[in-house]
């Protein structure tokens, strides 16, 4: 790897005077930890290089082989006691059988989910999400940017999911998820990882084991964590 | 003599204390060595290989951390710098004031914890709450986490349930699941009253410049989802050189650390929130904070700058599971903790120089180490250090040298008290009238004194057959 300099660009363009007429620059506090750094390995003969690697190494044993996205996902996802739905029918009861009626859904999904609760009736679902009554959600839906099958894992980002907050202050979080955007192991989603400030690989429900080592789930995220495969 | 002060410690521990802290890290290190071994036909490999990519970023901080500075910044990340602690805590506390922010919530950090951030924004008029379900209780208990990964692993239900009762978190229940719930009720409040989110960084991504977090509760994604402003206190080996290289790293670290394949949450963060999302910070700031770093890497111990901060050391180390964390005295505790507190001690590295001397040197420490760091080496060279700089805490609980050497050097005295060993044989041990050796003989056994038969035997030994 090229070297670069140890300091910056900007140290170089000091005022050409006699160095004894001027009070000498304090030292930026980038400079002072990166001329540590700098000593430091000063005495260091040569450097550790850097080893190139196969991603196939870190592929679990299970995920080899031919294995179909949804069915394999679904089953890494119960694993961690997450729930893979595959129908809005399926959802909806899901809900109703859980006694959550209240929630948000993402609008650009609601045209989509809509029949499947007029059809249920009874639940109040609103398409805007109002911070100040978080706790009023008992579900929200919210749309996935891909999963990885070899961990049961829903990928989200800023561009793709509503509302961060919506994804994570319910009791029951649902992310839809489509067949084509399954990433099979953990280093093809590295590898797909989106241009956005932010992306959150969830896995399952929060959980803690603070307390004696116990299991305990929804700590402060989603107690239920549901992807629902749509198309 | 005096004990090795860890040995004080443990001596005195409560017994339900210590039967937490044993069961906590058996039961850590078992999931461990069943998950990956499930999982992967070779993860000694694996191990192998992240200790190479770390010691390769270790070695090249100096153009490493420039270029992630870089990358964080055509991110639109705020990069600051900080060699000590107080400069560290000064930066957070420069932000704050500038975003007139009186409140924080706080993700589990350990260099918070090396900076006592905590305590120094409070001091200045900041709350600062602790988020994590175990940071929370030790803060509301004024007390200090002992294990890096499962900070309250020193706890049990009813110490936890006593003190939530203490603190106005409702009548005592001891249900670990009611504990929960009201600490979520409770944080809620909080992350959406906050200011700023405060939270470390696991990795960073020098070509990316991907900020990356791993938690199970949701806590730092609550934190990142509800406040306008995050700061992320990074130490400066926490660099990866490639995107790419999380493909190893998040496959190691889950499984070595708590079992699991991944944490719940790993989050991705490279910038303040982007303009289409209502939710999170639009103002980041990182701060690389060097605090003793730099002396390690300086050291012939460097390569604990490695570490990854799993815990699995904690977990399989015989020592940490008798002794618990407080006994270390500091931050880290357990052996990764043995070598990394007395680096980053600076001066004060001899008052934590008997730390490297809390071990049996099995090496069970290095065989379960995500990053292949060769603790025991290193233990070693450091006792050596103990040695040389003349360490009062590093001489604690070892019988002096110097009569055996008085011994060894004149045969005909050696032979002498071989034979006169023997007796040793026919006494009680608690009898050996030589105090030194009484501390030592506490917690161990001697074999019995075979004094002079090793050289009857070389003596009356068959001749060999000639070799050809
Ligand atoms: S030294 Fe190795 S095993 Fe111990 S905490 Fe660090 S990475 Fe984990």
């Amino acid at each position: 790897m090229a070297r670069q300099p140890p300091y910056p660009a900007r140290r170089q363009i000091t005022p050409p005077a006699p160095s004894f007429l001027l009070p000498a620059p304090m030292p930026s506090p980038r400079d002072t930890l990166l001329a540590r750094v700098t000593s430091a390995l000063a005495p260091l003969p040569k450097r550790a290089p850097l080893p190139n690697w196969d991603n196939e190494l870190v592929i679990m044993r299970q995920a080899r082989g031919p294995v179909d996205a949804w069915t394999f996902f679904a089953e890494r996802l119960k694993a961690v006691n997450g729930t893979p739905l595959a129908s809005t029918t399926d959802l909806v009861a899901t809900l109703t059988q859980g006694g959550w009626k209240h929630g948000y859904c993402d609008p650009a999904l609601w045209d989509e989910l809509r029949p499947a609760f007029d059809a249920a009736g009874g639940f109040n679902v609103e398409t805007t999400f109002d911070r100040a009554r978080i706790d009023d959600y008992q579900f929200c839906i919210t749309a996935a940017t891909a999963g990885i099958a070899e961990t049961g894992t829903l990928v989200l980002s800023d561009l793709d999911t509503s509302r961060r907050l919506a994804a994570l202050s319910p009791w029951v979080h649902v992310a839809v998820l489509r067949r084509a955007q399954i990433h099979i192991d953990v280093p093809a989603a590295i590898a797909a990882l989106p241009q956005d400030p932010n992306v959150i690989w969830c896995t399952g429900p929060s959980k803690t084991a603070d307390v004696e080592g116990i299991l305990i789930e929804g700590v402060h995220g989603p107690g239920i964590q549901i992807a629902l495969l749509l198309g | 003599m005096a004990l090795q002060q860890i040995d004080q410690f443990s001596a005195k521990l409560r017994p339900e204390t210590r039967a937490s802290v044993y069961d906590g890290s058996k039961k850590g290190h078992e999931k461990r060595t069943s998950v990956l071994f499930d999982h992967y036909p070779d993860p000694d490999h694996l191990r192998r290989l992240a200790g190479n990519i770390k010691q390769h970023v270790v070695e090249n901080l100096d153009t490493l951390l420039p270029a992630a500075a870089a990358a964080l910044e055509r991110n639109g990340v705020k990069v600051h710098w900080a060699s000590t602690a107080e400069e560290a805590n000064a930066a957070v506390l420069a932000i704050m004031r500038a975003r007139n922010a009186t409140k924080m919530v706080k993700a589990k950090t350990m260099v918070s914890e090396e900076t006592h951030l905590a305590d120094y924004l409070g001091k200045n008029g900041v709350e600062c709450v602790e988020t994590d379900l175990g940071e929370f209780i030790i803060q509301i208990d004024g007390d200090h986490p002992s294990h890096i990964v499962k900070p309250i692993i020193h706890k049990n239900r009813r110490d936890i349930a006593t003190s939530f009762e203490k603190n106005g978190l409702g009548a005592y229940n001891d249900d670990p699941q009611t504990i929960t719930r009201r600490a979520r009720a409770h944080l809620r409040k909080k992350y959406l009253e906050a200011d700023v989110g405060l939270t470390g960084a696991n990795f960073v991504t020098t070509d990316t410049g991907r900020l990356v977090l791993v938690t199970n509760e949701g806590n730092s994604r609550f934190c990142l989802a509800a406040t306008p402003c995050h700061i992320a206190m990074v130490g400066i080996e926490k660099l990866l050189p490639r995107e790419t290289d999380l493909g190893l790293y998040l496959n190691l670290l889950a499984r070595s650390g708590t079992g699991q394949q991944l944490t719940v949450y790993t989050e991705f963060i490279s910038g303040p929130r982007s303009a289409t999302q209502p939710d999170g910070p639009e103002e980041m700031h990182v701060i690389f904070v060097d605090n003793g770093r730099t002396d390690a890497l300086a050291s012939d111990c460097r390569e604990i700058l490695r570490c990854i901060r799993c815990g699995a050391c904690l977990n399989v180390c015989p020592v940490y599971r008798q002794a618990s964390g407080h006994a270390y005295r500091s931050v880290y505790p357990g052996p990764v903790g043995a070598v990394l507190s007395p680096l980053l001690a600076g001066e004060r590295f001899p008052e934590l120089a008997d730390l490297p001397k809390a071990s049996s040197l099995c090496g069970a420490c290095n065989e379960v180490c995500p990053v292949n760091i060769p603790i025991p080496d290193l233990l070693l060279r450091l006792r050596n250090r103990g040695k040389q700089e003349g360490s009062k805490a590093a001489a604690a609980g070892t019988p002096p040298m110097g009569a055996w050497s008085l011994l060894a050097s004149q045969p005909f005295v050696w032979k002498t008290s071989l034979l006169a060993g023997n007796s040793l044989n026919y006494i009680p041990k608690s009898l050996i009238p030589v105090p030194p050796m009484q501390t030592w003989l506490r917690d161990r056994t001697l074999p019995a004194w075979r004094g002079g038969a090793f050289r009857k035997w070389l003596a009356n030994r068959p001749t060999p057959p000639a070799a050809k």
